[in-house]
């Protein structure tokens, strides 16, 4: 599977569009990472924990995007676009969607 | 009485670590920033002729920075008044600076040589008292261009 976020791949052609695919997950911080993250707030500074669970769930949402992909028989997924927006206090959509195609 | 006490304290905690370790990010941001310089980040969307035949990998890099406590209560003040509020100013611009280099250096581990349509995305991650932002998350991506001429002069 290839990802990218132009919107062709250099030096192949695509053979057949399939349209959007998307993977999200919604995400909570645990009360201990949340203690942590409120002493920071006093003195400033990277919240490392933060960055991690970010970095994991977006992967998980960029692993579902390749499942749907996959499932309707795409080996590429062109433009690739991330959005990330606040559910509720605490907790956070990541999103992330493109165009699947079929390469030759 | 203990409360104002208890203020000041934090004041005095906040400005003392929050001013230590913005000036120890941006040094290593400087440092860095000078040693990823030979990877252009690029935001067109089109990839020039030249580049051909390479292969593409996705990069990403994200951060998520706090404020510190003397921060915010300054940005409480200047929300009063209206005006530039260059507490934040600097927190953000360390978030897209460190996100940017983060990106470079995963592009490194594949041994990229440009990095193409990056979009930057910016998000509050918590919000403290008063509704104020304590935390703020930045993701830069975009797609690394591992030619194939390139891999070739290094390897000879």
């Amino acid at each position: 599977m290839i990802l990218t976020t132009l919107e062709s791949i250099p030096g192949k052609s695509i053979i057949q569009h399939l349209g959007l695919v998307q993977g999200s997950t919604v995400r909570a911080k645990h009360a201990g990472r949340d203690i942590m993250a409120g002493l920071k707030n006093i003195f400033g500074g990277e919240l490392e924990a933060y960055t991690e669970l970010l970095q994991e769930s977006r992967e998980e949402a960029i692993n579902r995007m390749i499942e749907q992909a996959e499932s309707i028989g795409a080996n590429a997924i062109l433009n690739i676009r991330f959005s990330t927006s606040s559910i509720t206090q605490g907790a956070s959509e990541l999103f992330t969607y493109g165009t699947a195609v079929k390469l030759d | 009485m203990v409360d104002l006490i208890i203020l000041i304290s934090l004041l005095a905690l906040g400005f003392g670590f929050g001013q230590y370790r913005e000036n120890q990010h941006y040094k290593s941001i400087i440092k860095r920033e000078s040693s990823l310089r030979d990877i252009p980040a690029i935001a067109s969307k089109h990839l020039p002729t030249e580049f051909m035949p390479c292969t593409t990998q996705l990069v990403c890099g994200n951060v998520v920075i706090s404020i510190d406590f003397f921060k915010q209560f300054v940005s409480g003040l200047r929300i009063l008044v209206g005006g530039r509020v260059s507490s934040y100013e600097t927190l953000i611009d360390r978030a897209r600076r460190e996100a940017l280099l983060r990106m470079k250096e995963q592009a490194v581990t594949h041994g990229a040589s440009h990095v193409f349509n990056i979009k930057m995305e910016t998000s509050s991650i918590s919000k403290g008292q008063r509704n104020s932002i304590g935390s703020v998350e930045v993701l830069a991506y975009g797609t690394a261009i591992i030619s194939y001429k390139n891999n070739c002069l290094h390897h000879s």
